[in-house]
């Protein structure tokens, strides 16, 4: 008797099959992106930012490019930025690399548990939150530290949060890259995924009730929009016209599950904004300024009231998911060189140069300078302590926060382990 | 004032006092919700502040989350509690922990409404009591009224309280008490002695039990319906017993559970939700650690079984006079 169960079903229908999703390529295979359509920069039009969601359904599959291959700045979606800002982006996202680079490395030393690089996605973040408000509130995901590098929030904090060191401002409960911080209008990142969709959602429809101008963005991986927390998101983003850009990070991988186990295979993520009545676009997420651009459009669109965007950036991670893990063991190891949208940084780069802003040796130099300022960072940092150098937060700290007041059952728990630890000659 | 308007006049007090208190949910804003809590209430306070949602318990606390780390108070309604779960993840792992993962800078003052427990002929899906699951969750209070006076006097101290509560409303007495015998009339509110409800703020603080009658030979703990089901059942059958109604399970009301346990020496804990695991199982430990010396019998629970809430069955599954007389016989033999 064959494996296929001749018992099951009727003999004279054909036998159903179960489509299971598989990559293009895998270890060994060489990356070939034919099948990867890549428009043309500066082809896409640019609808009004108040345009009905209903007239734009195109934009959710098409591709909207800024600079070409020469790394000239071309079409109705470039937003003629000042060489000054263009600079400031691209120090940003060279900070950015540089960060993640050191981070990594400290963690390999054994400095902290955990890291995670945004390597090959820096425009996603970076060139969007220039083109936000610094008061606009963000809920991103774990690959955005781009953000806060934006904002010029300093190194060190961020740093001293990875060490769970004396000086970290989450007393050493999340996750290293899990930051927090509400003077810097970034949300408190979750482990658990897309929950940061509702919750920014939520947050922009509290602005709209309130009167207030800030608008929300919020970020998530393509493999989270699986979540139901994304549909929900949608939904009430829809219902209620919340002033709220809502970007997908289209990298590729969601660990290890390439984008067709999100659904990537039968259409684009931008689309899913299409069911919803959302304005959806999709961007090249290694273009700066078509992820200045198109976060611009949103911004305007959101702050007059018009409702939410939902931006796919279609980008490529570069690197593992994290350090804990291996892309050797499941992808073609020349994905991210063959990937067809190039660096964002390099593009940024040419394109500067181009316009005579910018040089190669003026380059190499910031990229020095970037590496000393982050280690001189990292130094500063650690004389606050590093994961590996054991517990630096109070014993007590622990039983904090839980409650605005701590209750009795707490306070009886906390005691028992200053007398336990008493006893034990701790 | 019967339960569902002292709910309503909490809420109404509360929008009234605060601009930041916002009011969500299914069917809550035009019609008032399906069991007339949120009633008038948008009409009085507005349409951004008092109003529906769609379908999706996951987005009505997500965007509850949302709105609290922007500023609000919101008070987002479960239209049952059965329903929450689609709502979970961003109960426990959100909204609970916020403060603690943000080291105190996003506080979550929200109050998450929902009528629970059974007795309605609601099977399966309108009748589960899943207090217990959200006292096992760091940073969660979890409050029960058993009457209108309380309902209306916790639900304003959970709307200003600076953390997340989930306020659970025994359905069954929402227009009046239940002595147990669903073959007899229902009294309504109104018929019963119970302390008026004033038309303005007051509070019941949250982690405060109440002795609703004082005896000698047993401690009875319960909650929610199960308090006056109780008190009808040492009445009938003549117990010298002190019955405490919770109130708050979360923090949880120790003292006078310890006073009461070692003034009688016995213990029996009454709730709708399911044995195994359930709030009993951990009012039981303590009582344990605490009270051992002081027992004259084994500490005995009466629940709801282990097993779905059967619709037609329902009374054979409710923890009704019967099953709580067999408990009070069974501590008291010795």
């Amino acid at each position: 008797m064959s494996e296929s169960s001749s018992s099951l079903g009727r003999p004279n229908l054909p036998p159903l099959s179960l489509h299971v999703p598989e990559p293009q390529f895998r270890p060994g295979d060489e990356a070939e992106f034919v099948s990867v359509e890549v428009l043309a920069a500066g082809i896409t039009p640019r609808p009004d930012s108040a345009a009905d969601a209903g007239t734009m359904r195109d934009m959710a599959y098409g591709l909207v490019r800024v600079l070409d291959d020469a790394g000239v700045a071309v079409g109705a979606w470039d937003p003629r930025l000042s060489p000054d800002l263009l600079r400031r982006i691209l120090r940003s996202m060279a900070l950015t690399r540089a960060f993640d680079e050191r981070m990594f490395r400290a963690q390999r030393q054994g400095k902290t548990s955990f890291y995670m690089k945004s390597t090959g996605e820096e425009a996603v973040a970076v060139a969007a939150t220039y083109a936000l408000d610094r008061d606009d509130m963000c809920f991103p995901s774990y690959r955005q530290q781009g953000i806060l590098i934006a904002r010029d929030w300093p190194i060190v904090d961020m740093m001293n949060q990875i060490y769970s060191n004396r000086a970290d401002r989450l007393k050493g409960r999340q996750l290293p890259i899990m930051y927090s911080t509400k003077e810097g209008a970034f949300f408190s990142i979750s482990g658990n995924l897309a929950t940061q969709y509702p919750q920014a959602v939520g947050w922009a429809m509290a602005s709209a009730a309130k009167g207030d101008t800030r608008i929300a963005a919020t970020w998530c991986g393509e493999g989270s929009t699986a979540e139901g927390d994304f549909h929900s998101a949608c939904m009430f983003a829809t219902v209620y016209r919340a002033p709220v850009i809502m970007n997908v990070v289209n990298n590729q991988w969601a660990i290890s599950s390439f984008a067709g186990f999100a659904g990537g295979e039968a259409t684009t993520f931008a689309a899913r904004a299409v069911g919803y009545g959302i304005a959806g676009l999709r961007v090249d997420g290694n273009d700066p300024l078509a992820v200045y651009a198109a976060t611009a459009w949103a911004a305007e669109r959101a702050r007059t009231n018009k409702g939410p965007t939902l931006i796919e950036h279609f980008t490529y991670r570069a690197e593992g998911h994290s350090t804990s893990d291996d892309p050797g063991a499941y992808r073609s190891a020349d994905e991210a060189t063959k990937w067809p949208l190039g660096d964002p940084i390099a593009r940024l780069k040419t394109h500067l140069i181009g316009l005579g802003e910018w040089d190669e040796d003026r380059h190499a130099a910031q990229d020095v300078e970037l590496a000393e300022m982050v280690k001189a960072a990292q130094k500063e940092a650690e004389k606050n302590g590093i994961l590996g150098h054991g517990l630096h937060q109070p014993f007590d700290t622990m039983f904090e926060d839980v409650f605005e007041e701590m209750p009795w059952h707490l306070i009886e728990q906390r005691d028992q382990m200053r007398d336990e630890r008493k006893a034990a000659g701790v | 004032m019967n339960m569902i308007e002292a709910i309503n006049s909490a809420m109404d007090v509360c929008l009234a006092r605060d601009p930041d208190v916002t009011v969500l949910g299914e069917d809550i804003g035009f019609f008032g919700g399906v069991f007339r809590a949120t009633a008038g209430l948008q009409a009085k306070h507005g349409k951004t502040r008092v109003f529906d949602t769609p379908i999706n318990e996951c987005g009505i606390i997500g965007v509850a989350v949302g709105m609290a780390a922007y500023g609000l108070r919101p008070v987002p309604e479960i239209q049952f509690a059965d329903y929450i779960y689609p709502g979970l993840d961003q109960l426990v792992s959100e909204a609970a922990r916020l403060r603690y993962r943000s080291a105190g800078e996003f506080v979550m003052p929200i109050t998450v409404r929902s009528p629970f427990g059974g007795g309605i002929f609601g099977g399966q899906t309108h009748s589960q009591s899943p207090e217990a699951m959200f006292t096992h969750v760091a940073g969660l209070k979890t409050v029960i009224p058993s009457n209108p006076y309380d309902a209306k006097g916790l639900l304003i101290a959970a709307i200003e309280d600076n953390d997340p509560v989930i306020f659970f409303e025994p359905k069954r007495i929402y227009n009046g008490p239940f002595d147990g015998h669903y073959d007899r009339p229902v009294q309504p509110w109104s018929k019963v002695e119970t302390p008026d409800v004033p038309e303005g703020h007051y509070t019941v603080p949250l982690g405060k039990a109440a002795v609703v009658r004082e005896g000698a030979e047993v401690t009875v703990l319960a909650f929610g319906t199960m308090v006056h089901v109780v008190r009808a059942t040492v009445e009938e059958k003549g117990i010298d017993a002190e019955v405490i109604d919770l109130r708050t399970l979360l923090p949880l009301d120790i003292e006078t559970i310890e006073t009461s346990v070692k003034k009688t020496g016995r213990c029996v804990i009454v709730h709708e939700a399911t044995r195994t695991s359930g709030f009993g199982a951990e009012l039981a430990a303590l009582i344990q650690e605490r009270c051992f010396y002081h027992l004259e019998a084994p500490i005995q629970r009466v629940t709801g079984f282990d097993t779905p809430y059967p619709h037609s069955l329902e009374w054979a599954y409710f923890p009704g006079p019967i099953r709580i007389g067999t408990a009070l016989d069974l501590v008291l033999k010795d």
